[in-house]
């Protein structure tokens, strides 16, 4: 069926099955493979995306349901002038290495600091909890969340 | 991994849904936020041959309080639980654990009417929803009918729910009485190994995850109301259990810890 | 901390200076292997085993072809004229070892499940996926061998061929008679047990393969998720009989490694075979829960570990016995994996004896290889285990029974008991800097009161100190071990006419920030912008020699072929720049960029002209070749020996068994640091994946041989809730063995961590009697074992 998604701004219209996920349908059909798939089981956040503002996992739902929503994937984060400030402080505090799970944290991250103000270390570690890094030990991670929602 | 190919109506109202639960029959399958539902279709254990989305149906999404009762909307999510002012001074302990399920991406797409449909004995809100002696209310072709939540979960992932019926709301008394929610795992994000929902200092008892559905501790509750204190009523919470094997846990070890929780619950609660 | 000399003068190595690798990886710009976009491409899926031990009777794909989107199905049968040679096992470690025939695609036998049994070939990942459930494969079922010991016992023997499930013995006992007799006259024997579970490696990334091929003029190239394009170039064409010229390997972007994707993996070999019989390109994505029987594990192996020390405590001989479970195959370097931890079972503790012995077995589960540490963490936590255990036996706390035994700092370079050479080392003030950082003595006298005021809320403290050998490594100390390949890195380093600089390597980055480092060394000693400097690696058309990365290799080999490279080039600037200055070559020096004589220093001129010079060769020195590019392959003289001292504090509820790592401090000293940045980046994630082992991460069989834990719902890998903030410092001994003085940073963490935490449990508990703990600590395993030991209140 025609689903019809904004997409970091831009509609973007494509057929798909009704058993598409919504991260096959950024990937495969719009080109933008900046949102990663790291397990089947919604556990990791790799594919976090931003659904109407707030955090998603893109594998864990479907292209239809995302029909009419908009939708920020990590490559309609950064603007005109530069990296979005989540994305400098997670540069700035070595907050990833591989970069694998970082379009995910970083996005996670995003929603995170808009949905809960004052947050501390405690806040940001229980607010990234759906999202997986294998890399970085996650202290860089909540510095850079930290230091971002300053 | 990928779903196995389904059909898609969307249903943007409950009799929409129940009409096309009618037509579609026993392989359809009620979409609502999809986070339980999805990840089992992804590992094709869940195989619907339709999809109905109810991820539209706006009017089943809400809160409201009148008088002594809290009435809440199927389609609610987590989020909206955990963040809405009206529920944290209602029913503190609904809105807390909310808080508690899955993560924050989940908590955004998830909802209430899922979670409490999809009857998954480790899921939070079920044990919640019990604990407060919530009411559900079910939509079918013949209208609507209440269910209590003691009498709702039926089996593991069965519910009460006939195949055309869809779960339109929830109800909860208002319940300002001491609580807690004493959720044991071993990661944030995971299931509880064990879960203690207490309503009104011990009035109701829920249980997560120990045994094919949620349960009510109904000895525990008995205690509590004749008097006994947090750890003689705590001694009984295994009672009429069955609680599942898996990685995390063995049934001896579940039961020590649903006594250890009931207790640690109770004693928060002030009972 | 430690003040030593620095071989670095241009003021940019040391720097925490950010990485260059993040804006694409920050923006969603950098391909990793599912992002390529290859049109036209095949999709594979592969059916693997259900059973972890099955005959295949047939096989049949007919339905599978009738799937929408199929385009062709296999067998093994099918493809069984394909394979020049079996999967390659590179590290044959003895010259008996037994060493089962394994195929891409299992025929007549599956031997573990997720032994791939058929292959389906289709237009779209969707309809490849659909196309698994239409192959019908008739198994017949058999006696699984799942654990070790029931392997050594060949009740069942897996490859009826090799007639036992025992690969290989290797021993190490240079003096055997002087071990017994130390034994015999110890006034302490300790003797422990310990196993370490199946750990899945579960980079975030899964692996994934691509390849292109060219039918007509017999091109091919293989895209991989793999820390080692070189290998697999050589490997692949040895494989499928591919002229090795005609073949290039490309690692795109690559998330996360920690050594299982150091591997030549049948899905490899696969997709080339298939992109050869198609004619187009076939891709393959691995997902995560197909990973637990399509990717390697770790670890896996239990130990037994003996120590004979006199009345104070003093080590006298080291005794270690492993047996390891290899898997249903071996894999690439599986059965070396213990070897490189097999002369180490003895710390970094001054002993005189010692005595290693390892057995390895087959099972009917996941092929086992290198799991970040590899080895290393195994002995490390022995030795760092049972040191605990002597420490009570002789009455000591955890830390003096380590300052009693550590290698005097004057004994380096240290002749170790197992025939090492431990090039540099200065153990007490790592030790006692951790201590300062945890706060010990506040720690301790915490832990004295919670116990007298009988706390149900126990504290904990555990010590881990290490020493480990890292950057594979001499040729010739890897011949004497028998493996496959030598242990050289090469690098070119080549100044461009506008005086930018490219570098090449042959280490393969997969996190590590490479990139950003490389560029430091080289615009450290050029005295150029570290942004002019280009690092080109992981393809094999544009970086043909290499050894990749993977044992903490990457700086200590690959960078100190960068380093002479760039001496090498600096070497040739200086003879044309002596030219243009009418000087002498040995009267120049290099500063800032510039070229001038020492003692005049009016007389300059700026690399930037010398690299002109040199591309417009119209004035070149007699004998000179244009262009300004040197070439260089490196192999040590040795490994390197990084050490540190690690501490956790843990507190734990008695009533329910969970472990709270609250604390955790460690002091390590890698040599001289290019980026301390990345330096903590690496010790930060190192830990991390340490302590999971200790508390988290098991991959469950059960009795049948499945996957208990495939995904990651089952598999627990932490959350940054889980996690702490930890406190780091170093110390700093530079290598002697390479003239940056470098160790290695990117397994320490792990090797460091796991017995510390494991230490700090037990530790915790001894009050109630509890003196042991199988991994992972979870909650009911520690519950038990407080009953077991007859304590804890309910």
């Amino acid at each position: 069926m025609e689903v019809s998604v904004t997409v970091n701004g831009e509609v973007r219209t494509a057929d798909v099955e009704p058993r598409t996920l919504l991260v096959h349908f950024l990937r495969d059909d719009l080109g933008l493979t900046g949102t990663n798939i790291g397990c089947d089981t919604s556990s990791c956040g790799a594919c976090t995306v931003l659904v109407d503002g707030r955090s998603a996992k893109s594998c864990t739902m479907l292209a239809v349901q995302a029909d009419g929503a908009d939708v920020t994937t990590i490559e309609g984060l950064a603007g005109e002038d530069g990296l979005h400030p989540m994305q400098e402080a997670f540069h700035e505090c070595h907050a990833l290495q591989c970069g694998y799970c970082t379009p995910g944290m970083v996005m996670a991250a995003v929603s995170l600091v808009d949905e809960y103000s004052d947050m501390d270390a405690d806040g940001v570690r229980e607010g990234l909890e759906g999202n997986l890094c294998r890399c970085t030990g996650y202290q860089n991670i909540v510095k850079a969340v930290l230091a971002a929602s300053e | 991994m990928i779903p196995a190919a389904v059909g898609y109506v969307r249903a943007d109202s409950v009799e929409a849904a129940v009409a096309a639960l009618g037509e579609h029959g026993d392989e359809a399958k009620l979409l609502a936020g999809g986070q339980s539902l999805i990840p089992l279709m992804r590992l094709r254990l869940a195989r619907p041959s339709v999809l109905v989305d109810m991820g539209r149906a706006n009017d089943l999404r809400g809160i409201s309080v009148d008088g002594d009762t809290v009435s809440i909307g199927a389609l609610t999510s987590h989020s909206d639980l955990e963040h809405s002012a009206e529920l944290a001074a209602a029913c503190p302990l609904l809105a807390h654990v909310a808080s508690q399920v899955g993560d924050p991406a989940v908590r955004h797409r998830g909802t209430l009417g899922g979670s409490l449909a999809h009857a998954d004995p480790a899921s939070d809100l079920p044990a919640a929803v019990l604990a407060l002696g919530g009411t559900l209310v079910a939509t079918g072709p013949g209208g609507s009918r209440e269910i209590a939540a003691t009498d709702f979960f039926t089996g593991f992932l069965e519910s009460a729910l006939a195949a055309d019926e869809v779960l339109a709301g929830v109800r909860v008394p208002v319940s300002t009485g001491g609580w807690s929610y004493q959720k044991f795992n071993r990661r944030a994000q995971d299931w509880a190994i064990v879960g203690v929902a207490v309503a009104e200092g011990g009035a109701g008892v829920g249980l997560v995850n120990m045994g094919s559905t949620p349960l009510r501790a109904s000895a525990v509750e008995a205690a509590v109301a004749g008097g006994a204190g947090a750890s003689d009523a705590a001694a009984s919470a295994a009672e009429g259990t069955e609680p599942p094997s898996d990685n995390n846990a063995d049934p001896a070890y579940r039961e020590h810890l649903v006594r250890v929780l009931t207790e640690r619950a109770l004693v928060a609660a002030g009972a | 901390m430690t003040v030593t000399d620095t071989p670095f003068a241009g003021g940019i190595v040391g720097e925490a200076r950010l990485r260059k690798e993040d804006p694409a990886l920050l923006t969603g710009e950098a391909k990793f292997i599912d992002d390529l976009d290859l049109p036209g491409a095949l999709w594979v899926a592969c059916v693997r085993s259900p059973h972890a031990h099955a005959r295949i009777n047939s096989v049949d794909t007919s339905e599978a072809l009738a799937v929408a989107g199929v385009v062709a199905a296999y067998s093994g049968e099918d493809l069984a004229d394909t394979w020049v040679a079996p999967l390659p096992c590179a590290w044959p470690v003895t010259d008996d070892m037994k060493n089962p025939a394994h195929f891409p695609v299992a025929q007549g036998k599956a031997n573990y499940a997720g032994d791939i049994v058929a292959v389906v070939v289709a237009t779209s990942r969707y309809a490849a996926a659909d196309g698994l459930e239409g192959v019908v494969v008739d198994y017949e079922p058999l006696d699984a061998v799942v654990s070790i010991e029931d392997a050594e016992s060949d009740r069942v023997v897996i490859h009826e061929d090799l007639g036992t499930n025992v690969s290989y013995e290797w021993p190490l006992i240079p003096d055997p008679e002087g071990v017994d007799a130390a034994f015999e006259a110890a006034e302490h024997h300790i003797t422990e047990t310990y196993v370490h579970q199946r750990l899945i490696p579960a980079p975030m990334e899964p692996r994934g393969v691509a390849v292109v091929p060219a039918p007509h003029n017999g091109d091919m190239t293989l895209y991989s998720s793999t820390q080692i394009p070189h290998v697999l170039k050589v490997m692949a064409a040895l494989t499928l009989g591919v002229p090795e010229q005609k073949l290039r390997v490309i690692a795109p972007s690559v998330g996360g490694g920690f050594g299982c994707k150091l591997n030549v993996y049948a899905e490899e070999i696969l997709c080339m075979a298939l992109a050869q019989r198609h004619g187009v390109p076939v891709r393959w994505t691995e997902s995560r829960t197909e990973a637990a029987g399509s990717t390697i594990q770790g670890r896996a192996q239990r130990q037994t570990i003996e120590l004979a020390a006199d009345a104070d405590g003093k080590l006298t001989a080291v005794r270690a016995t492993l047996l390891a479970d290899m898997g249903a195959y071996l894999q690439l370097v599986a059965p070396g994996v213990p070897l490189l931890g097999a002369f180490l079972y003895h710390g970094l503790y001054d002993v005189p004896l010692y005595s290693f012995t390892c057995k390895s077995v087959f099972t009917n589960l996941t092929p086992t290889d290198a799991y970040r540490g590899a080895g290393r963490p195994e002995a490390t936590y022995a030795i760092e285990r049972g040191m605990d255990a002597l420490a009570v036996a002789v009455g000591v706390g955890a830390d003096e029974i380590r300052s009693r035994n550590f290698i005097p700092t004057e004994k380096f370079p240290y002749d170790s008991p197992a025939g090492l050479v431990f090039d540099s080392g200065n153990y007490q003030p790592a030790l006692d800097r951790a201590k300062e950082l945890i706060g010990w003595d506040a720690r301790m006298a915490e832990q004295a009161e919670r116990r007298a005021a009988g706390s149900t809320t126990h504290l904990g403290l555990g010590i881990s100190t290490y020493v480990e050998m890292c950057g594979l490594a001499p040729s010739r100390v890897l011949a004497s071990l028998n493996y496959g390949a030598g242990g050289w890195e090469s690098a070119t380093v080549r100044i461009l006419p506008t005086c930018k600089v490219q570098v090449v390597t042959g280490a393969t980055p997969h996190g590590q920030g490479h990139e950003t480092c490389w560029s430091m060394i080289v615009a450290d000693r050029l005295g150029v912008d570290p942004d002019d400097v280009e690092v080109l690696h992981s393809d094999t058309a544009i970086s043909p020699l290499g050894m990749d990365t993977y044992g903490s290799r990457s700086l200590s080999v690959g960078g100190t072929a960068i380093w002479m490279a760039t001496e090498k080039v600096v070497e040739k600037a200086a003879t044309i720049a002596a030219h243009m200055l009418e000087a002498n070559p040995e009267d120049l020096e290099l500063t800032g960029g510039v070229f001038s004589v020492k003692g005049s220093p009016d007389a300059e001129v700026p690399l930037a002209g010398v690299a002109f010079a040199a591309f417009t060769a119209h004035d070149l020195p007699d004998g000179v070749e244009p262009n300004l590019q040197a070439q260089v392959t490196w192999d040590p003289p040795n490994f390197t020996f990084p050490f540190g001292a690690h501490i956790a504090v843990v507190e734990i509820d008695e009533v329910t068994g969970a472990v709270d790592l609250i604390d955790y401090a460690a002091c390590d000293d890698c040599g001289n640091q290019i980026n301390p940045m990345i330096v903590e980046g690496q010790v930060h994630g190192g830990i991390v994946q340490g302590v999971a082992q200790a508390l988290w991460e098991e991959a469950v069989y059960d009795e049948d041989g499945q996957c208990r834990s495939a995904n990651l719902a089952d598999y627990l890998v932490p959350s940054a809730a889980e996690c702490i903030d930890m406190k780091l410092d170093h110390t700093v001994t530079p290598s002697p063995t390479n003239p940056m003085g470098v160790k290695g940073i990117g397994e320490a963490g792990t090797i460091a961590s796991t017995p510390a935490v494991m230490n700090a449990v037990v530790d915790a508990l001894r009050p109630l009697g509890v003196t042991g703990m199988a991994m992972p600590a979870s909650p009911m395993t520690v519950r038990r074992a407080i009953e077991a030991a007859g304590g804890g209140a309910s």
